[in-house]
């Protein structure tokens, strides 16, 4: 059984309920169409179910197959430095379909960045490193593929619809971590 | 598949149609064999493509990275250069699937390599082995995992 390595921490972005019942961490690729695909589910569910939530987004870009990946990456951890990471993450999703490093930019201005600290945050090494151990992690962790998402820390193998990624948050909430 | 602790059979395959390798030219390095049904899986994010992203980590534990199908070098020659891979793929293709037999990793009714991974250290020592079912990608972390053992003893 894979269990995510490490949990939870003040490294990762995270929404909800930091004491909520249950957790959600999904490693995702920015240029993946399959995390494109469930971008608007994930979203559906954390909306869902509100504060009994706690949903954590790390990195797995794979850069061979997706060219745009690492940037995306990078360039949303340089809005988190400004507190924009989701902002970004949504923008990065909802355009998969034109991303480019103009793209980048254009999203950095429409979510209202400090667009000279954006330039300079992303030329930080640290933010390639910060990316560099999500992927790390993931690999530990057991993931072989995006997205990859892990309930209440145990890689979760199902279905990736609505239901049933409901289902399994919802068998967790009622049993408690195992 | 061949048990931990045994010493892991030579061989001598083509990568390209110009270059081959065994086990000996990488003595001194752990290595990784990962056999694998075929080239051009149709997804993104396969097991090949997966250890391509993971060379660096696969280096800094002292590892090299085989992958071994039996399609044939210019078959690998394509697909190396079509997913950008990195590493070195090996055919399994004269005698076909030689090599898998040898470690108990042939797909007998396929007629084709089974999903099978093997961690050797720098003596050519078989420390880990992993058989997955051929539509599972395995990951890495149980490579990882076997790669630290082996690098923490000494």
């Amino acid at each position: 059984m894979s269990k995510l390595k490490p949990p939870i921490g003040k490294q990762d972005h995270v929404r909800g309920n930091a004491n909520a019942p249950v957790s959600l961490v999904e490693y995702g690729d920015f240029q993946c169409p399959h995390c494109g695909l469930a971008y608007p589910m994930v979203e559906e569910i954390v909306r869902e179910l509100g504060h009994e939530l706690r949903f954590a987004y790390r990195h797995f870009p794979l850069g061979t197959a997706h060219p745009m990946a690492l940037s995306a990456a990078i360039a949303s951890e340089a809005a988190g430095r400004q507190r924009k990471f989701w902002p970004m993450h949504h923008m990065i999703f909802e355009n998969q379909d034109r991303l480019s490093a103009e793209a980048l930019w254009e999203f950095g201005t429409v979510i209202g960045l400090d667009m000279d600290q954006f330039e300079l945050d992303i030329n930080d090494p640290a933010l390639e490193e910060k990316v560099e151990a999500d992927f790390e992690s993931g690999v530990r962790s057991g993931v072989n593929g995006t997205p990859t998402f892990f309930i209440n820390e145990i890689r979760y193998n199902g279905d990736h619809d609505k239901e049933s990624i409901l289902a399994a948050l919802q068998k967790h909430k009622h049993h408690g971590s195992i | 598949m061949l048990p931990i602790g045994s010493a892991a059979p030579d061989f001598r395959l083509y990568s390209t149609p110009d270059q081959q390798y065994s086990i000996q030219d990488f003595s001194g390095r752990n290595l990784i064999l990962a056999f694998y049904p075929a080239d051009w899986s149709p997804v993104c994010g396969d097991q090949m493509s997966l250890y391509n992203e993971m060379l660096q980590l696969f280096r800094k534990q002292n590892a090299v990275l085989l992958g071994i199908s039996v399609d044939s070098k210019w078959c690998h020659q394509a697909y190396t250069q079509s997913r950008n891979l990195h590493f070195p793929l090996l055919a399994d293709f004269e005698p076909k699937g030689a090599v898998a037999k040898a470690y108990g990793a042939y797909d007998q009714k396929e007629g084709q390599c089974e999903r099978a991974l093997y961690v050797l250290d720098d003596s050519g020592i078989i420390r880990w082995h992993h058989l997955s079912p051929p539509s599972v990608n395995p990951g890495a972390d149980g490579i990882l995992d076997a790669l630290g053992k082996i690098n923490s003893k000494r």
